[in-house]
Protein backbone atom coordinates (compact mmCIF):
# COMPACT_ATOMS: atom_id res chain seq x y z
CA UNK A 1 0.00 0.00 0.00
CA UNK A 2 1.06 3.55 -0.61
CA UNK A 3 2.52 5.89 2.00
CA UNK A 4 0.46 6.64 5.01
CA UNK A 5 -2.05 9.33 4.12
CA UNK A 6 -2.10 12.52 6.11
CA UNK A 7 -5.84 13.13 6.54
CA UNK A 8 -5.27 16.70 7.54
CA UNK A 9 -3.42 17.50 4.34
CA UNK A 10 -5.97 15.66 2.23
CA UNK A 11 -8.70 17.86 3.64
CA UNK A 12 -6.97 21.23 4.02
CA UNK A 13 -4.64 21.38 1.00
CA UNK A 14 -7.46 21.90 -1.51
CA UNK A 15 -8.71 24.85 0.53
CA UNK A 16 -5.57 26.87 -0.02
CA UNK A 17 -2.24 25.52 -1.26
CA UNK A 18 -3.77 23.12 -3.78
CA UNK A 19 -7.03 24.93 -4.43
CA UNK A 20 -8.79 23.57 -7.54
CA UNK A 21 -9.88 27.02 -8.77
CA UNK A 22 -7.12 29.45 -7.87
CA UNK A 23 -4.09 27.14 -8.03
CA UNK A 24 -5.04 24.41 -10.48
CA UNK A 25 -7.39 26.80 -12.33
CA UNK A 26 -10.08 24.17 -12.92
CA UNK A 27 -13.84 24.66 -13.01
CA UNK A 28 -13.51 28.24 -14.21
CA UNK A 29 -16.46 28.21 -16.60
CA UNK A 30 -19.07 27.63 -13.90
CA UNK A 31 -17.25 30.23 -11.83
CA UNK A 32 -18.01 32.80 -14.53
CA UNK A 33 -21.57 31.74 -15.00
CA UNK A 34 -23.14 31.46 -11.57
CA UNK A 35 -21.39 34.11 -9.52
CA UNK A 36 -23.32 37.23 -10.54
CA UNK A 37 -25.37 36.72 -7.37
CA UNK A 38 -24.35 35.21 -4.05
CA UNK A 39 -27.26 32.80 -3.65
CA UNK A 40 -26.76 30.74 -6.85
CA UNK A 41 -23.01 30.71 -6.13
CA UNK A 42 -23.71 29.25 -2.69
CA UNK A 43 -26.12 26.62 -4.02
CA UNK A 44 -23.73 25.73 -6.83
CA UNK A 45 -20.90 25.35 -4.30
CA UNK A 46 -23.01 23.10 -2.07
CA UNK A 47 -24.09 21.02 -5.08
CA UNK A 48 -20.49 20.49 -6.15
CA UNK A 49 -19.45 19.53 -2.59
CA UNK A 50 -22.25 16.96 -2.45
CA UNK A 51 -21.55 15.49 -5.88
CA UNK A 52 -17.80 15.44 -5.38
CA UNK A 53 -17.91 13.84 -1.92
CA UNK A 54 -20.38 11.12 -2.88
CA UNK A 55 -18.85 10.31 -6.25
CA UNK A 56 -15.42 10.08 -4.61
CA UNK A 57 -16.78 7.65 -2.00
CA UNK A 58 -18.69 5.54 -4.52
CA UNK A 59 -15.77 5.30 -6.94
CA UNK A 60 -13.42 4.53 -4.07
CA UNK A 61 -15.72 1.73 -2.85
CA UNK A 62 -15.87 0.06 -6.25
CA UNK A 63 -12.34 1.01 -7.35
CA UNK A 64 -11.04 -2.55 -7.20
CA UNK A 65 -13.84 -3.95 -9.33
CA UNK A 66 -13.79 -1.39 -12.15
CA UNK A 67 -12.38 -2.81 -15.42
CA UNK A 68 -9.50 -0.46 -16.32
CA UNK A 69 -10.52 0.01 -19.94
CA UNK A 70 -13.91 1.49 -19.06
CA UNK A 71 -13.00 3.29 -15.85
CA UNK A 72 -13.69 6.79 -17.25
CA UNK A 73 -17.12 5.66 -18.43
CA UNK A 74 -17.89 4.23 -14.99
CA UNK A 75 -16.77 7.48 -13.35
CA UNK A 76 -18.96 9.49 -15.72
CA UNK A 77 -22.00 7.30 -15.08
CA UNK A 78 -21.63 7.75 -11.32
CA UNK A 79 -21.11 11.51 -11.58
CA UNK A 80 -23.96 11.97 -14.05
CA UNK A 81 -26.35 10.01 -11.83
CA UNK A 82 -25.44 12.08 -8.77
CA UNK A 83 -25.79 15.34 -10.68
CA UNK A 84 -29.24 14.36 -11.89
CA UNK A 85 -30.27 13.48 -8.34
CA UNK A 86 -29.01 16.87 -7.09
CA UNK A 87 -30.89 18.59 -9.90
CA UNK A 88 -34.08 16.71 -9.02
CA UNK A 89 -33.70 17.68 -5.36
CA UNK A 90 -33.22 21.34 -6.28
CA UNK A 91 -36.30 21.24 -8.53
CA UNK A 92 -38.26 19.89 -5.59
CA UNK A 93 -36.88 22.03 -2.76
CA UNK A 94 -35.25 25.14 -4.28
CA UNK A 95 -37.16 25.74 -7.50
CA UNK A 96 -36.20 29.40 -8.02
CA UNK A 97 -32.49 28.84 -7.52
CA UNK A 98 -32.67 25.81 -9.75
CA UNK A 99 -34.20 28.00 -12.48
CA UNK A 100 -31.39 30.52 -12.09
CA UNK A 101 -28.69 27.86 -12.24
CA UNK A 102 -30.48 26.25 -15.22
CA UNK A 103 -27.95 24.28 -17.25
CA UNK A 104 -25.02 24.81 -14.91
CA UNK A 105 -26.09 22.10 -12.46
CA UNK A 106 -26.11 19.67 -15.39
CA UNK A 107 -22.70 20.97 -16.40
CA UNK A 108 -21.22 19.86 -13.06
CA UNK A 109 -20.80 16.57 -14.94
CA UNK A 110 -18.20 18.19 -17.17
CA UNK A 111 -16.50 20.07 -14.33
CA UNK A 112 -12.82 19.15 -14.56
CA UNK A 113 -12.45 19.09 -10.77
CA UNK A 114 -14.71 16.03 -10.54
CA UNK A 115 -13.03 13.82 -13.09
CA UNK A 116 -9.67 15.04 -11.84
CA UNK A 117 -10.34 13.99 -8.24
CA UNK A 118 -11.92 10.67 -9.23
CA UNK A 119 -9.05 9.71 -11.50
CA UNK A 120 -6.24 11.09 -9.34
CA UNK A 121 -7.47 10.26 -5.86
CA UNK A 122 -10.54 8.06 -5.49
CA UNK A 123 -9.25 5.37 -7.87
CA UNK A 124 -6.32 4.76 -5.57
CA UNK A 125 -7.52 5.49 -2.05
CA UNK A 126 -9.91 4.14 0.55
CA UNK A 127 -13.41 5.60 1.00
CA UNK A 128 -12.75 7.73 4.09
CA UNK A 129 -9.77 9.72 2.72
CA UNK A 130 -11.65 9.93 -0.61
CA UNK A 131 -14.59 11.46 1.20
CA UNK A 132 -12.32 14.02 2.90
CA UNK A 133 -10.65 14.75 -0.42
CA UNK A 134 -14.05 15.29 -2.06
CA UNK A 135 -15.36 17.58 0.66
CA UNK A 136 -12.05 19.46 0.77
CA UNK A 137 -11.94 20.08 -2.97
CA UNK A 138 -15.64 20.93 -3.02
CA UNK A 139 -15.12 23.45 -0.24
CA UNK A 140 -12.07 24.82 -2.02
CA UNK A 141 -14.24 25.40 -5.08
CA UNK A 142 -17.20 26.71 -3.10
CA UNK A 143 -15.38 29.33 -1.07
CA UNK A 144 -13.90 30.90 -4.19
CA UNK A 145 -17.37 30.99 -5.75
CA UNK A 146 -18.79 32.61 -2.64
CA UNK A 147 -16.03 35.24 -2.49
CA UNK A 148 -16.48 36.08 -6.17
CA UNK A 149 -20.28 36.07 -5.82
CA UNK A 150 -20.05 38.31 -2.75
CA UNK A 151 -18.06 41.02 -4.52
CA UNK A 152 -19.98 40.80 -7.78
CA UNK A 153 -23.39 41.06 -6.14
CA UNK A 154 -22.30 43.77 -3.69
CA UNK A 155 -20.66 46.00 -6.30
CA UNK A 156 -22.86 45.04 -9.25
CA UNK A 157 -26.32 45.07 -7.70
CA UNK A 158 -25.83 46.67 -4.28
CA UNK A 159 -27.46 43.63 -2.67
CA UNK A 160 -26.39 40.48 -0.81
CA UNK A 161 -28.53 37.33 -0.99
CA UNK A 162 -31.12 39.58 -2.64
CA UNK A 163 -31.30 42.03 0.30
CA UNK A 164 -30.43 45.67 -0.29
CA UNK A 165 -27.23 46.53 1.61
CA UNK A 166 -26.08 49.71 -0.11
CA UNK A 167 -28.25 52.39 1.51
CA UNK A 168 -30.53 54.55 -0.61
CA UNK A 169 -28.73 57.66 0.65
CA UNK A 170 -25.59 56.57 -1.24
CA UNK A 171 -27.53 56.34 -4.48
CA UNK A 172 -29.03 59.76 -3.79
CA UNK A 173 -25.49 61.07 -3.30
CA UNK A 174 -24.49 59.85 -6.75
CA UNK A 175 -23.26 56.29 -6.13
CA UNK A 176 -24.14 53.90 -8.95
CA UNK A 177 -24.01 50.12 -9.20
CA UNK A 178 -21.20 48.93 -11.42
CA UNK A 179 -23.07 47.19 -14.24
CA UNK A 180 -19.82 45.64 -15.48
CA UNK A 181 -19.62 43.53 -12.31
CA UNK A 182 -22.61 41.42 -13.30
CA UNK A 183 -21.15 40.63 -16.73
CA UNK A 184 -19.05 37.44 -17.08
CA UNK A 185 -15.65 39.13 -17.74
CA UNK A 186 -15.62 40.59 -14.24
CA UNK A 187 -15.81 37.09 -12.77
CA UNK A 188 -12.46 36.33 -14.39
CA UNK A 189 -10.98 39.58 -13.12
CA UNK A 190 -12.25 38.97 -9.58
CA UNK A 191 -10.85 35.41 -9.69
CA UNK A 192 -7.55 36.87 -10.92
CA UNK A 193 -7.52 39.29 -7.98
CA UNK A 194 -8.13 36.39 -5.57
CA UNK A 195 -5.22 34.48 -7.19
CA UNK A 196 -3.03 37.57 -6.86
CA UNK A 197 -3.76 37.97 -3.15
CA UNK A 198 -3.35 34.24 -2.61
CA UNK A 199 0.03 34.07 -4.35
CA UNK A 200 1.32 37.12 -2.54
CA UNK A 201 0.52 35.41 0.75
CA UNK A 202 1.98 32.06 -0.37
CA UNK A 203 5.35 32.81 -1.98
CA UNK A 204 6.06 29.10 -2.45
CA UNK A 205 3.34 29.07 -5.17
CA UNK A 206 5.18 31.65 -7.28
CA UNK A 207 7.15 30.31 -10.21
CA UNK A 208 10.87 31.04 -10.20
CA UNK A 209 11.67 33.74 -12.71
CA UNK B 1 -10.00 -15.10 -9.47
CA UNK B 2 -12.07 -13.38 -12.16
CA UNK B 3 -10.25 -11.85 -15.11
CA UNK B 4 -11.23 -8.20 -14.80
CA UNK B 5 -9.88 -7.35 -18.23
CA UNK B 6 -12.10 -9.82 -20.09
CA UNK B 7 -14.87 -8.57 -22.36
CA UNK B 8 -17.50 -10.61 -20.55
CA UNK B 9 -16.57 -9.06 -17.23
CA UNK B 10 -16.65 -5.56 -18.71
CA UNK B 11 -20.06 -6.04 -20.33
CA UNK B 12 -21.62 -7.63 -17.26
CA UNK B 13 -20.11 -4.92 -15.05
CA UNK B 14 -21.38 -1.98 -17.06
CA UNK B 15 -24.82 -3.58 -17.49
CA UNK B 16 -25.19 -4.03 -13.75
CA UNK B 17 -23.97 -0.49 -13.09
CA UNK B 18 -26.45 1.01 -15.53
CA UNK B 19 -29.34 -1.01 -14.06
CA UNK B 20 -28.48 0.09 -10.52
CA UNK B 21 -28.03 3.74 -11.53
CA UNK B 22 -31.19 3.68 -13.62
CA UNK B 23 -33.20 2.29 -10.72
CA UNK B 24 -31.79 4.94 -8.35
CA UNK B 25 -32.67 7.73 -10.75
CA UNK B 26 -36.17 6.39 -11.41
CA UNK B 27 -36.77 6.14 -7.67
CA UNK B 28 -35.62 9.73 -7.07
CA UNK B 29 -37.67 11.08 -9.95
CA UNK B 30 -40.80 9.26 -8.81
CA UNK B 31 -40.54 10.20 -5.17
CA UNK B 32 -39.94 13.89 -5.92
CA UNK B 33 -42.34 14.22 -8.83
CA UNK B 34 -45.29 15.50 -6.81
CA UNK B 35 -43.27 18.26 -5.18
CA UNK B 36 -41.67 19.27 -8.49
CA UNK B 37 -45.07 19.42 -10.19
CA UNK B 38 -46.37 21.62 -7.38
CA UNK B 39 -43.41 23.95 -7.88
CA UNK B 40 -43.96 24.03 -11.64
CA UNK B 41 -47.65 24.83 -11.11
CA UNK B 42 -46.86 27.62 -8.64
CA UNK B 43 -44.27 28.95 -11.07
CA UNK B 44 -46.85 29.00 -13.88
CA UNK B 45 -49.31 30.82 -11.61
CA UNK B 46 -46.64 33.42 -10.84
CA UNK B 47 -46.02 33.93 -14.56
CA UNK B 48 -49.73 34.37 -15.26
CA UNK B 49 -49.97 36.96 -12.47
CA UNK B 50 -46.96 38.83 -13.86
CA UNK B 51 -48.91 39.37 -17.08
CA UNK B 52 -51.31 41.54 -15.05
CA UNK B 53 -48.41 43.38 -13.40
CA UNK B 54 -48.63 41.43 -10.14
CA UNK B 55 -45.50 39.97 -8.60
CA UNK B 56 -46.12 37.54 -5.76
CA UNK B 57 -43.49 36.06 -3.50
CA UNK B 58 -43.19 32.30 -3.83
CA UNK B 59 -45.08 31.48 -0.62
CA UNK B 60 -48.07 33.65 -1.53
CA UNK B 61 -48.36 32.87 -5.21
CA UNK B 62 -51.05 30.19 -4.92
CA UNK B 63 -53.30 32.24 -2.64
CA UNK B 64 -52.81 35.33 -4.83
CA UNK B 65 -53.69 33.33 -7.91
CA UNK B 66 -56.89 32.11 -6.30
CA UNK B 67 -57.66 35.63 -5.14
CA UNK B 68 -57.17 37.50 -8.43
CA UNK B 69 -57.99 34.90 -11.08
CA UNK B 70 -61.76 34.77 -10.83
CA UNK B 71 -62.48 32.46 -13.73
CA UNK B 72 -60.69 30.30 -16.26
CA UNK B 73 -62.18 28.65 -19.29
CA UNK B 74 -61.33 27.38 -22.76
CA UNK B 75 -62.59 28.81 -26.03
CA UNK B 76 -62.25 27.73 -29.65
CA UNK B 77 -61.23 29.88 -32.58
CA UNK B 78 -64.89 30.88 -33.13
CA UNK B 79 -64.87 32.44 -29.67
CA UNK B 80 -67.25 29.87 -28.15
CA UNK B 81 -66.61 28.28 -24.80
CA UNK B 82 -65.53 24.65 -24.91
CA UNK B 83 -67.06 22.54 -22.17
CA UNK B 84 -65.17 19.99 -20.16
CA UNK B 85 -61.66 21.36 -20.70
CA UNK B 86 -59.56 22.74 -17.89
CA UNK B 87 -57.68 25.89 -18.89
CA UNK B 88 -54.73 25.52 -16.52
CA UNK B 89 -53.88 22.00 -17.63
CA UNK B 90 -53.69 22.77 -21.35
CA UNK B 91 -50.32 22.43 -23.02
CA UNK B 92 -50.22 25.68 -24.98
CA UNK B 93 -47.10 24.72 -26.91
CA UNK B 94 -48.81 21.55 -28.17
CA UNK B 95 -51.99 23.45 -29.08
CA UNK B 96 -49.98 26.03 -31.04
CA UNK B 97 -48.82 23.26 -33.40
CA UNK B 98 -52.40 22.30 -34.34
CA UNK B 99 -54.45 23.93 -37.12
CA UNK B 100 -56.20 27.06 -35.84
CA UNK B 101 -59.68 25.54 -36.05
CA UNK B 102 -58.79 22.63 -33.75
CA UNK B 103 -56.96 24.54 -31.03
CA UNK B 104 -58.14 24.70 -27.44
CA UNK B 105 -57.54 28.27 -26.29
CA UNK B 106 -57.26 28.90 -22.53
CA UNK B 107 -58.47 32.19 -21.07
CA UNK B 108 -57.85 33.41 -17.51
CA UNK B 109 -60.16 36.11 -16.19
CA UNK B 110 -58.59 38.35 -13.62
CA UNK B 111 -60.24 40.96 -11.43
CA UNK B 112 -57.84 43.61 -10.17
CA UNK B 113 -59.05 46.17 -7.65
CA UNK B 114 -59.17 49.65 -9.25
CA UNK B 115 -58.20 48.31 -12.66
CA UNK B 116 -61.23 46.19 -13.60
CA UNK B 117 -61.46 42.89 -15.41
CA UNK B 118 -58.50 41.63 -17.42
CA UNK B 119 -58.30 38.67 -19.79
CA UNK B 120 -55.01 36.78 -19.79
CA UNK B 121 -54.10 34.73 -22.87
CA UNK B 122 -51.16 32.33 -23.04
CA UNK B 123 -48.58 32.28 -25.86
CA UNK B 124 -46.07 29.68 -26.99
CA UNK B 125 -43.48 29.79 -29.74
CA UNK B 126 -39.87 29.22 -30.67
CA UNK B 127 -36.84 31.41 -30.03
CA UNK B 128 -33.35 30.81 -31.35
CA UNK B 129 -32.33 27.87 -29.15
CA UNK B 130 -35.58 26.52 -27.82
CA UNK B 131 -39.13 27.22 -26.70
CA UNK B 132 -40.28 30.67 -25.63
CA UNK B 133 -43.61 31.41 -24.02
CA UNK B 134 -45.54 34.19 -22.41
CA UNK B 135 -48.84 35.63 -21.25
CA UNK B 136 -50.57 38.76 -22.49
CA UNK B 137 -53.41 40.44 -20.62
CA UNK B 138 -56.11 42.53 -22.27
CA UNK B 139 -58.41 45.20 -20.89
CA UNK B 140 -62.15 44.57 -20.98
CA UNK B 141 -62.32 46.37 -24.36
CA UNK B 142 -60.67 43.31 -25.92
CA UNK B 143 -57.97 45.25 -27.74
CA UNK B 144 -55.77 47.20 -25.32
CA UNK B 145 -52.87 45.28 -23.79
CA UNK B 146 -52.67 45.72 -20.03
CA UNK B 147 -49.48 43.78 -19.43
CA UNK B 148 -47.24 41.07 -20.81
CA UNK B 149 -44.82 38.47 -19.55
CA UNK B 150 -42.29 36.46 -21.54
CA UNK B 151 -39.94 33.67 -20.63
CA UNK B 152 -37.66 31.26 -22.41
CA UNK B 153 -35.91 27.98 -21.91
CA UNK B 154 -32.42 28.62 -23.19
CA UNK B 155 -31.99 31.89 -25.06
CA UNK B 156 -28.56 33.54 -24.90
CA UNK B 157 -28.06 35.49 -21.65
CA UNK B 158 -27.69 39.20 -22.34
CA UNK B 159 -29.12 38.84 -25.84
CA UNK B 160 -32.26 36.82 -26.58
CA UNK B 161 -32.80 36.15 -22.89
CA UNK B 162 -33.58 39.84 -22.42
CA UNK B 163 -37.16 39.13 -23.54
CA UNK B 164 -37.79 37.89 -19.99
CA UNK B 165 -36.88 41.28 -18.52
CA UNK B 166 -39.45 43.94 -17.67
CA UNK B 167 -37.60 46.43 -19.92
CA UNK B 168 -38.85 44.38 -22.85
CA UNK B 169 -42.26 43.23 -21.68
CA UNK B 170 -43.27 46.61 -20.21
CA UNK B 171 -43.16 48.09 -23.71
CA UNK B 172 -46.38 46.22 -24.45
CA UNK B 173 -48.45 48.04 -21.86
CA UNK B 174 -51.11 50.21 -23.45
CA UNK B 175 -50.58 49.00 -27.01
CA UNK B 176 -53.57 47.96 -29.07
CA UNK B 177 -54.13 44.93 -31.28
CA UNK B 178 -56.73 46.78 -33.31
CA UNK B 179 -56.00 49.48 -35.85
CA UNK B 180 -58.88 51.09 -37.80
CA UNK B 181 -61.14 48.18 -37.01
CA UNK B 182 -58.66 45.58 -38.26
CA UNK B 183 -57.12 42.95 -35.95
CA UNK B 184 -53.33 43.35 -36.02
CA UNK B 185 -51.28 41.61 -33.33
CA UNK B 186 -48.40 43.73 -32.00
CA UNK B 187 -45.16 43.14 -33.89
CA UNK B 188 -41.55 43.38 -32.83
CA UNK B 189 -39.15 45.34 -35.05
CA UNK B 190 -35.49 46.30 -34.91
CA UNK B 191 -34.64 49.32 -32.82
CA UNK B 192 -35.47 52.54 -34.65
CA UNK B 193 -37.39 50.89 -37.46
CA UNK B 194 -41.11 50.89 -38.17
CA UNK B 195 -43.18 47.95 -39.39
CA UNK B 196 -44.79 47.86 -42.84
CA UNK B 197 -48.33 47.85 -41.50
CA UNK B 198 -50.05 50.44 -39.36
CA UNK B 199 -50.27 48.28 -36.22
CA UNK B 200 -48.59 48.92 -32.90
CA UNK B 201 -45.05 47.62 -32.41
CA UNK B 202 -42.29 47.35 -29.84
CA UNK B 203 -38.53 47.56 -30.20
CA UNK B 204 -36.74 44.22 -30.50
CA UNK B 205 -33.56 43.29 -28.71
CA UNK B 206 -30.22 44.26 -30.21
CA UNK B 207 -28.24 41.09 -30.80
CA UNK B 208 -31.34 39.02 -30.16
CA UNK B 209 -32.97 39.36 -33.56
CA UNK B 210 -34.03 35.74 -33.99
CA UNK B 211 -35.56 35.66 -30.52
CA UNK B 212 -37.31 38.99 -31.16
CA UNK B 213 -38.70 37.66 -34.43
CA UNK B 214 -39.78 34.56 -32.51
CA UNK B 215 -41.75 36.76 -30.12
CA UNK B 216 -43.35 38.57 -33.07
CA UNK B 217 -44.43 35.38 -34.80
CA UNK B 218 -45.58 33.91 -31.47
CA UNK B 219 -47.80 36.95 -30.90
CA UNK B 220 -49.20 36.66 -34.41
CA UNK B 221 -49.69 32.92 -34.27
CA UNK B 222 -51.15 32.70 -30.77
CA UNK B 223 -53.27 35.87 -30.62
CA UNK B 224 -54.94 35.58 -34.04
CA UNK B 225 -57.01 32.51 -33.01
CA UNK B 226 -58.41 34.62 -30.15
CA UNK B 227 -59.71 37.25 -32.60
CA UNK B 228 -63.34 36.11 -32.35
CA UNK B 229 -63.14 35.83 -28.56
CA UNK B 230 -61.61 39.30 -28.13
CA UNK B 231 -64.29 40.78 -30.38
CA UNK B 232 -66.99 39.07 -28.35
CA UNK B 233 -65.77 40.59 -25.07
CA UNK B 234 -65.56 44.05 -26.59
CA UNK B 235 -69.22 43.79 -27.60
CA UNK B 236 -70.37 43.06 -24.05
Amino acid sequence: MADKINYKEVFFNPLSKDNPVIVQVLGICSCLAVTAKLEPALVMGLSVIAVLAFSNVIISLIRNTIPTNIRIIVQLVVVAALVIIVNQLLLAYAYDVSKQLSVFIGLIITNCILMGRLEAFAMGNKPWPSFLDGVGNGLGYAWILVVVGFFRELLGSGTLMGCQVVPQSWYDAGYANNGLMILPPMALIVVACVIWVHRTRNPELQEKA
Amino acid sequence: MINKQSNVYTIVYITMLVVVVGAALALTAMSLKEKQDDNARADKMGQILQAVRLTSPRDRVISDFQKYITDQFVVNSAGQKVDGAEAFGIDVAAEAKKPVGERLLPVYVCAIPDAGTKYILPLAGMGLWGPIWGYVSFDADGSTIYGAFFDHQGETPGLGAEIAKPQFSDQFQGLSVEKDGVFTPVTVVKNGQKPDGAGDYVDGISGGTITSLGVASMLDDCLTPYKAFLESISEN
